[in-house]
């Protein structure tokens, strides 16, 4: 063993070493964040004691009496405050997947028609595009909701679409009426789903092996609606289309949506589509021309050309802000508490007016939020991994 | 030996005259019916796209016409508007200083007029980069100062002699929507650039805090921290502290905007290529001086547009203040609405709040676009 004479590096003061600089840093923040929090939970529970309020989840238990308008699951005045908060998370949902479905069919119609070579197309729909953008979506809300009010009653509704009327009730569609006879052509619709998944790999393989390039669509198309109807044939057509009539003074037959329901709708989508178009736009665009000329040369017809050479490239571009306008979209429903659809916020509002307990409710409301935009980012950043580019 | 090769003949074709000029292709220079035609109805496919926006056109801007300009009443009673039957902007007319002022007593009005003169100054004067400079930033903050104090007549709970108190419940229309929004962008822009920092940081507490409060917040609506700030915020005060409503909502506005921020920022600091860092460490710098000569300058420059269209989107959102009672611009019109002498002009008030709205927004864009392409003329095509 040899002892080293080297002259050790001088001695630096601990606050000039950076490990223990960046623990006292670290330490430092640890206890401040600590003392605000104990401070303002002792201040909270202080002032809750003053105030004669109480923390606890036993209200959920309790009798609402308050009636909610519309719902997936039923619910009455008698029911409990737990219930209404699930009828609010049911209908936050209903308005957030429509809504979704909806706002990404027309953003990317309007994205691709802003990029129309037709100057007449392109300035209306870039008017659209700017007008929506650059407004709060508040006050279109406010503004739809105003507008179906002041449509007409029942007996002049607008007819809008096949079965489809609007007035001042709302929305009249026709629906398919529920009965246990339609379980075949679930699980039928379920089995062509998953047929079609297998087909599409079987013909994925055979076409990187041997080149062949089988139409994977028409025939996934063919098996998603076909087993269904096959289905629905085989026991001679069950189920009943049930369309709107008019009858005295109003509608009967058909799924009624009310005027709160369409107004957030109207207003969710048409604001997020404007969002939505502008990023397939985006997308679009950042593909270089040469891809175009490239895949021209190669003599692909031109819907081959878009499917699989310039899609599969603006998706990249597209997908990761389409995933902040989906979450957008779903925080943006709970604007429906200004209109009064009775969402989550809006159910919510009421207990919490009802009850006092304000720290509970808004505490609910901001993790079923915060689940909801988490789980979707997930799922959005898994498709993400998928699209995005394979570095080799 | 080969015999010599005989020389081969040619047969050369040579042009003995000129040739007629050809015509140039069809496709280049048409004539401007030819152009226009081809332009708006060259396929049968764009034929129809054309005659179905004309029919559009044709169908809807009549109707808007009519009612927006021909049948409208300008000046008026509302009796008045109601006969007319088209649009009432008398309504508009009448109440528009409302919605400037809101309910700020009537005989202190100059004080929000004063406001309002000096901010669109230092507005007008922020817009030109020549004077984008140090002494700009610290203008802003004494120019805020100034007009917190003039709209209360005190600052800090000091009150300034010579002007009488107003409360804030007294304040309304665009002077709230621009406090909140100014007052929230000039507060959350320090606190995002922090947290924007603490979230790329080497320490995993600092990360952890700052990754937290950045998710929270882009996670949950807006509302939320609305509602915590006017239910839950003063739970957490001691006893006998209270905090005004509109702080309380401006608090929870600079929360939100500065999560947003700080992403825009990260975004801008990702950006930054990794020989900056390595050429600041090289010439001895230390973190906080690589940030704030090198780091910072480069990576807020790159992000200004961005930053110009997060401001947009909160400038939007200050609307939903009207949730939780706070009287800004939007909230003051529709206050307006339950005059009991002027109802039933709701599409009115929504219109002109939409066009307020979107001049101010259009604007912004706008001039982002132009602030885009001045600062990178490289990335112009």
């Amino acid at each position: 063993m040899t002892t080293t004479d080297r002259p050790t590096a001088p001695k630096t003061a601990f606050w000039n070493d950076p490990v223990k600089r960046g623990l006292a840093l670290q330490a430092g923040l640890v206890l401040f964040v600590v003392v605000v929090v104990w401070a303002a939970f002792n201040n909270m529970s202080a002032n809750m004691l003053a105030r004669g309020l109480t923390f606890g989840w036993d209200y959920l238990g309790r009798q609402a009496n308050f009636a909610i308008g519309e719902g997936l699951i039923s619910f009455a005045p008698t029911d409990t405050y737990g219930r209404a908060i699930v009828v609010g998370l049911l209908n936050t949902l209903r308005i957030a997947v429509v809504g979704i479905v909806l706002a990404t069919l027309l953003g990317v119609a309007v994205g691709v028609m802003r990029l129309s070579s037709n100057p007449l197309l392109a300035r209306i729909v870039a008017g659209y595009v700017e007008v929506v953008r650059n407004t709060p979506l508040l006050l279109q809300l406010f503004l739809w909701y105003a507008i179906i009010n002041a449509l007409p009653g029942p007996r002049q509704a607008l007819p809008v679409g096949p079965g489809m009327f609007l007035s001042n009730r709302g929305m009249k569609m026709p629906w398919v009426e529920w009965s246990p006879a339609l379980w075949p052509a679930i699980w039928a619709l379920v089995a062509g789903i998953v047929a079609s998944v297998v087909v599409a790999k079987a013909l994925k393989r055979r076409r990187e092996a041997t080149g062949d390039a089988p139409p994977v669509l028409p025939i996934a198309a063919g098996l998603i609606l076909g087993l269904p109807f096959l289905a629905l044939a085989a026991q001679g057509f069950p189920a009943t289309l049930s369309v709107p009539v008019l009858q005295g003074f109003n509608f009967s037959g058909g799924v009624e949506l009310s005027p709160e329901f369409v107004a957030l709708l109207l207003g969710l989508v048409l604001y997020t589509a404007a969002f939505i178009a502008e990023i397939v736009r985006g997308g679009i665009v950042s593909v270089s021309k040469g891809q175009w000329e490239a895949a021209n040369a190669l003599g692909l017809p031109a819907p081959r050309i878009m499917r699989l050479v310039i899609l599969p490239q603006a998706l990249r571009v597209i997908i990761p802000p389409l995933t902040s306008q989906y979450l957008n979209l779903t925080k943006n429903s709970s604007l429906a508490v200004a209109i009064g659809y009775p969402d989550l916020v809006h159910v919510s509002n009421t207990t919490m007016n009802q009850t006092g307990r304000a720290v509970e409710v808004i505490l609910v409301f901001a993790v079923v939020y915060l689940t909801i935009s988490l789980v979707t980012s997930a799922f959005m950043n898994w498709y993400n991994g998928r699209v995005a580019i394979r570095e080799r | 030996m080969n015999p010599p090769v005989a020389p081969a003949t040619f047969t050369a074709f040579v042009a003995s005259e000129r040739l007629a000029d050809l015509k140039p292709p069809a496709s280049v220079r048409p004539s401007w019916p030819v152009a226009l035609l081809r332009t708006y109805f060259g396929t049968p496919g764009n034929a129809v796209i054309t005659l179905v926006c004309l029919g559009l056109l044709a169908w809807l801007l009549p109707l808007f016409l009519s009612w927006a300009l021909f049948n409208a009443t300008f000046v008026g009673t509302a009796a008045q508007c109601r006969e007319a039957g088209g649009a009432c902007w008398a309504f508009i007319g009448e109440k528009f200083w409302f919605s400037v002022f809101g309910l700020y007593p009537f005989e202190q009005r100059w004080r929000p007029a004063t406001v309002l003169v000096i901010f669109a100054a230092m507005v007008a004067l922020s817009t030109q980069r020549a004077f984008w400079r140090r002494e700009l930033v610290y203008g802003w903050l004494g120019v805020l100062a100034v007009m917190w104090g003039l709209m209360g007549g005190s600052v800090l709970g000091i009150g300034i002699p010579g002007l009488e108190p107003v409360a804030t419940r007294l304040w309304g229309g665009w002077l709230v929507t621009i406090f909140l929004s100014v007052f929230g962008l000039a507060m959350a822009y320090p606190i995002g650039i922090m947290l924007a920092l603490g979230r790329r940081s080497k320490r995993p507490i600092v990360r952890a805090l700052s990754v937290a409060w950045i998710e929270f917040i882009r996670g949950v609506p807006l509302i939320s921290l609305l509602f915590i700030a006017t239910f839950i915020v003063p739970l957490f005060m001691p006893q006998g502290v209270e905090i005004d409503r509109l702080i309380r909502a401006q608090i929870a506005f600079i929360v939100f905007a500065a999560a947003y921020m700080a992403e825009v920022f990260r975004g801008g600091l990702q950006a930054i290529p990794k020989g900056q860092f390595e050429g600041a460490a090289s010439v001895g710098l230390n973190y906080a001086q690589t940030m704030r000569f090198i780091i910072l300058p480069q990576a807020l420059k790159i992000t200004i547009p961005a930053q110009v269209n997060t401001f947009i989107g909160l400038f939007k959102d200050t609307t939903l203040v009207l949730i939780i009672g706070i009287f800004d611009f939007f909230t003051t019109l529709r206050s307006a609405l339950g005059d009991s002498n002027w109802l039933g002009f709701a599409t009115e008030a929504y219109l002109y709040a939409a066009f307020v709205y979107f001049i101010a927004c259009y604007t912004m864009s706008r001039y982002s676009q132009r602030l885009e392409s001045d600062l990178s003329p490289e990335k112009v095509r």
